[in-house]
């Protein structure tokens, strides 16, 4: 059942459209957010998977990792929806809006389904092409340069992927992972390492990662809060850091040089964003900067090759997708609620909207991996990984950049959150903007205390996988 | 046959990497959007042509045809969807240069 | 043979014309003229199913998208156009510079591909393959159909009224 999960929004998105059309528009948020408990019910009550289950005539597979990956993404695409819903008057506008989000919710539950390069590739335009048409949807002046370079740069990346994916076809023969696979591990050609390396800078390109980093920042902040949320959240998170544990997990296999560019280009993304995230001024840019820091963390984890270390890559990203939509939706109730999003002249928020400055707290401190929350455990996991795999320099930077985080977000809460109040007439922002908060903020709160609980039912059977 | 195709092969690939260099080189270089958008196109059609002679010297025409197929129908899409952001842009400022455009620094 | 390589020297060509010309209208004609000679190559490389698809796609569709945007935005003015042609030409040395570099390279590494030469892709034709076999492809591209109309409607419709 679980696999009809791309055809599920499809299918919402047809009955929102060829129906009652005013009856319709007033559903909109409600269907989209009945697809999105569809999807965490069919995932979470899903049953044991052991077999993988195949559609008669589609071919898509599911396992742990593309479970966890559905997860996140019906989670954040319904945080998502309430927090667009709740920040764009314009009824038709957010009708279009949730339409494109479904759209988009389809094209990342395939990406995490298919088992074939091709489909892959297809997938990651649909994904692609539904966040261009998002990003651009409410028509301000820098949403259409962060679209634009996002285009740019997406295109790129895909014609990388693409040229690469044709020179493998001429030694596989085949498109799906298990052709691919052979063909490439069992190789030495110079074609087949250079169509390796060109493959991964076009998934670093979309994953964010240094040095192909330039839209990430312009399209996160530039983008309307709703869209910015499902970015952050799911969006780069599936394309680019999913189809890279993927790919170099089952298709390339971990031999030295490529553990060996994925440990310097995680640690450098992480010191790169976090160096960069301390000098920001606006809120939502301070964001995607930690963004790409926290990206970094996943890279440098994947580095390893070791099972632990492949764990708490899928365990982090599991919960930044979790913190780092709620930061978003904190700055998107910031924003709302203020008018601005410049750091400098906000101050003395929390005093007027206590719950939205203290589930920053409890996301932040999450970020920098404050125990008991969920992202110690995560980072603890990293940090464990990379002492074992024998390299204690990277395990002491990745610390180090912990600490980086703690500072760039306790200036970030100072600034915005307490002290004296500076705008007069500001009062906490609506339940479309609290209730999201609130919600994830329990979940990070429950998955880091109840920790013990899930080690044994979600982290050892995914990392068993590889 | 097989030295036939991969000298054929070495021929093609040295052009497409030509029109790889030139793709690159227009989308690096222009100022305006739109030609931005054909430097974007040039690469893709030289993908096409890659993805093709793969498929002839591997005896995989029919799975690089549909390949081909696929890439053009997505990159038409892409082109549209990229085609309304231009016009979003020239009726918000007036102007099609990329310089104009550059407010999100940092 | 000669007629391949006279195809390819002609794509080339036609492709920096497309990039070099000054005007816009002349870029776009100049991609058509590259998506025709692309047809002709497809068609001798034995994959005509793929060159009607570039040539009704490419050639047309896209052609018409591009001349449709050029026709409906404003061409740059004429000061803008002197000023813009005195810095490109300033900014063209790039070109023969990265040709020579990537000929270099390319001389180093005559190393033949070795790819092999694998038995009929499950004993189909073209048609076949599409419907049988890549049937999720096929889905995708129709999701991705509906997320361009959609594009289409979100960008094009709404009125630009609001501000300005």
């Amino acid at each position: 059942m679980s696999l009809l999960l791309v055809l599920i929004p499809i299918a919402a998105v047809i009955l929102l459209n060829v129906g009652f059309s005013a009856l319709m528009k007033k559903l909109a948020l409600g269907v989209g957010l009945l697809v999105c408990v569809v999807q965490i019910a069919l995932v979470l009550f899903n049953g044991d998977i052991n077999v993988a289950a195949t559609l008669p005539f589609l071919n898509f597979e599911i396992d742990r990792l593309s479970l966890v990956m559905m997860l996140s993404g019906a989670i954040v695409t319904a945080t998502a929806l309430i927090v667009g819903f709740s920040t764009t008057p314009d009824k038709r506008r957010a009708f279009n809006f949730a339409n494109v989000t479904l759209l988009c919710l389809a094209g990342m539950n395939g990406v995490v389904m298919v088992r074939d390069i091709f489909s892959l590739y297809v997938f990651l335009e649909v994904t692609a092409v539904s966040s261009f048409i998002l990003i651009a949807s409410e028509k301000e002046k820098d949403a259409f340069e962060g679209s634009f370079k996002y285009l740019v740069m997406s295109a790129v990346a895909t014609v990388m992927m693409l040229s690469s994916i044709a020179i493998l076809l001429m030694y596989s023969g085949d498109t799906s992972f298990a052709a691919v696979r052979d063909a490439v591990q069992g190789s030495n050609s110079l074609y087949v390492i250079t169509a390796t390396a060109v493959f991964v800078a076009g998934l670093f390109i979309k994953a964010g990662l240094i040095p192909f980093h330039g839209w990430l920042p312009d399209a996160y902040s530039s983008a309307p809060s709703g869209v910015s949320v499902l970015l952050a959240g799911i969006v780069t998170k599936t394309t680019g850091v999913y189809t890279t544990i993927r790919i170099v997990s089952e298709i390339f296999g971990f031999n030295e040089t490529l553990k060996g560019v994925l440990l310097v280009v995680g640690i450098v993304s992480i010191f790169v964003g976090a160096f960069a995230a301390l000098g920001q001024k606006d809120m939502k840019r301070m964001l995607a900067y930690s963004s790409i820091s926290q990206v970094g963390y996943i890279i440098l984890a994947l580095g390893t090759g070791t099972e632990l270390g492949i764990a708490g890559a899928i365990f982090h990203l599991f919960n930044h997708s979790i913190f780092k939509s709620q930061l978003f939706v904190n700055a998107a109730a910031v924003e709302k609620q203020t008018g601005t999003r410049d750091m400098d002249s906000l101050s003395g928020v929390s005093n007027v909207m206590p719950v939205t400055g203290w589930t920053s707290v409890v996301a932040f401190l999450s970020t920098a991996g404050i125990p008991p929350l969920s992202g110690f455990w995560s980072k603890l996991i990293i940090v464990v990984a990379l002492w074992k795999a024998g390299l204690h320099g990277y395990a002491a930077a990745a610390i180090l950049g912990s600490l980086i985080t703690l500072a760039y977000f306790l200036t970030m809460q100072r600034k915005v959150f307490f002290g004296k109040e500076k705008m007069a007439g500001v009062k906490e922002a609506g339940l479309g903007l609290i209730l999201p908060a609130i919600l994830l903020a329990i979940v990070t709160l429950g998955i880091g205390i109840f920790f013990p609980f899930f080690v044994n039912t979600i982290i050892v059977p995914v990392s068993s996988l590889f | 046959m097989i030295n036939d195709s991969i000298s054929m092969f070495w021929t093609f690939s040295i052009f497409i990497a030509l029109l790889f260099v030139c793709g690159f080189y227009c989308l690096l270089v222009t100022r305006n959007f739109i030609r931005a958008l054909i430097g974007l196109e040039i690469l893709t059609k030289a993908v096409t042509l890659l993805v093709i002679i793969a498929g002839y010297t591997s005896n995989r025409l029919a799975l690089a045809q549909s390949m081909a197929i696929m890439i053009i129908v997505v990159e038409a899409i892409v082109v549209a969807t990229a085609a309304g952001i231009v016009f979003g842009v020239f009726k918000k400022i007036g102007s099609l240069n990329i310089a104009k455009l550059r407010n999100l620094k940092g | 043979m000669t007629l391949i390589l006279t195809l390819l020297i002609a794509l080339v060509a036609s492709a920096l014309w497309a990039i070099l010309t000054r005007s816009l209208l002349m870029s776009a004609i100049g991609l058509a003229i590259v998506s025709i000679i692309l047809t002709a190559l497809l068609f001798v490389l034995d994959a005509p199913l793929a060159a009607v698809f570039e040539l009704s796609v490419c050639a047309g569709l896209i052609t018409v998208i591009f001349v449709s945007t050029i026709s409906l935005t404003k061409p740059v003015t004429r000061d803008e156009l002197k000023q813009q042609t005195k810095n490109r030409i300033k900014r063209y040395w790039y070109l023969p510079v990265i040709v020579v570099a990537l000929f270099i390279l390319l001389g180093y590494n005559i190393v033949a591909p070795a790819p092999k030469f694998f038995g009929p892709y499950a004993e189909l034709d073209v048609k076949n393959v599409i419907w049988k076999l890549r049937q999720t492809d096929m889905l995708g591209q129709i999701i991705l159909i509906l997320t361009g109309v959609f594009g289409v409607v979100v960008l094009f419709k709404e009125g630009f009224n609001n501000d300005k």
